[in-house]
């Protein structure tokens, strides 16, 4: 264990304690990076921020989101709002829904346009060079549609702007997200507004709507989904 | 339009905006202190480290999505159980503390009607979540990340909302 992660650089005891411990590395992270082996401090910590962060991880940190945003402004966390916040602003169309002043919820478009840079920062400096890890059910059925290639954290050959024209790639692209936009707005918010906002409120209506988000998604995925693909 | 209409329009608009802005959404401004427009830049640093929790946590990716609702992966729900525990404990505590914003102004909960639209809404959501792989907020980090074609997802989903808003009054 020690000649493999023979530091080429100065480094501290502590340090040098602690890169040898078992759990300093992960299990998934051992795994995905066999032949490869840490040479100073500085690239060791850079592989662990690099590597898919475990779900508790991402859990906290959209969970923290909630009480942050209530803390900085009294602002209650929410997306989809952003839509609508759009259509407010660029086709309000004398439509009463969307007479209202959008302004006051710029801060929103700020924190979206902030998540847009984080995930621009998260794919570059933060990327991981490795593929995507898949069911392997999941990756049988999609290669029994001819899709096969799993690389990327969505499939190119059904998410690309040549796939937009086909029947596959619009069905899933522009009727998807048509249906996002509606259902969202129907049912009063997305899965941060209902499922994380309002769950974390306590709030019934927020548990409803997320069991008809979950509702729609296993009847897509299982029901509906198999036929497009083999569209 | 006279510039006294529009004057009028401009009132009608303030008099009725808090019932407007609050139909149909969960995420209100609920801050009556006006700030320079700079002041939001905070929330786009809030913004930053969400976005970047939803690309590491592979949140965004049709996999991820595909995974959850055939039931071959913990995963996603792992990460949105976890983030409604903190939340419930968070919003417990900022309850039980009586605490603040920065500002020291009092923070708010309104409370929130049942209605039809959460489930055949709620339904039509899930529909799209599943074909797209990708929920409002992920949608936007997608474009983050390079896949561009997401801007088409996110102008139907504009398109979307505004057909929702035209056809409100209509709907059960």
């Amino acid at each position: 264990m020690a000649s493999v992660h023979q530091p080429s650089g100065a480094i501290t005891i502590r340090n040098w304690k602690s890169m040898n411990r078992p759990r300093a590395q992960s299990a998934r992270g051992r795994k995905r990076y066999p032949n490869q082996h840490n040479h100073c401090i500085n690239n060791y910590n850079m592989e662990f921020l690099s590597q898919p962060w475990p779900w508790w991880v991402a859990g906290i940190l959209a969970g923290l989101t909630v009480p942050v945003l209530l803390l900085l402004g009294n602002k209650h966390f929410g997306i989809s709002a952003n839509l609508r916040h759009a259509c407010a602003a660029c086709f309000p169309a004398n439509i009463k829904f969307f007479q209202y002043n959008w302004k006051k919820e710029a801060w929103n478009l700020f924190f979206v346009g902030g998540l847009i840079v984080g995930a621009v920062i998260a794919s570059t400096v933060l990327a991981d060079p490795n593929p995507i890890q898949v069911a392997p059910s999941l990756t049988a059925d999609l290669a029994e549609n001819g899709i096969s290639r799993v690389d990327g954290l969505v499939p190119a050959e059904l998410f690309s702007w040549s796939e937009l024209l086909s029947l596959r790639g619009f069905i899933l692209i522009v009727i998807g997200g048509f249906l996002v936009g509606f259902g969202t707005r129907y049912a009063g918010g997305c899965t941060s507004g209902h499922a994380i906002m309002g769950l974390s409120n306590l709030q019934l209506p927020s548990l409803i709507a997320t069991i008809f988000f979950m509702v729609g998604g296993f009847i897509m995925s299982n029901l509906i989904l198999p036929y497009i693909l083999a569209l | 339009m006279t510039n006294k209409a529009s004057i009028i329009e401009q009132e009608a608009i303030e008099n009725t905006d808090y019932e407007v802005r609050s139909l149909d959404t969960m995420c209100l401004n609920e801050s009556e202190i006006e700030h320079p427009w700079w002041h939001n830049l905070k929330f786009s640093l809030v913004g930053i480290v969400f976005g970047i929790a939803l690309v590491k946590g592979e949140v965004i990716s049709w996999y991820r999505i595909q995974e959850m609702f055939r039931l071959e992966s913990f995963h996603m729900y792992g990460v949105i159980g976890t983030a409604v525990v903190v939340g419930v404990i968070s919003v417990f505590l900022i309850k039980k503390l009586k605490a603040r914003t920065i500002d020291g102004e009092a923070i708010n909960f309104t409370p929130k009607q049942f209605t039809k639209g959460q489930v055949i809404g709620g339904t039509i959501f899930g529909l799209g979540w599943a074909m797209t792989g990708a929920c409002p907020g992920p949608m936007f980090a997608l474009v983050g990340t390079g896949a561009l074609v997401f801007l088409v997802a996110i102008a139907s989903a504009i398109a979307g909302t505004w057909v929702y808003g035209y056809f409100r009054e209509r709907l059960p």
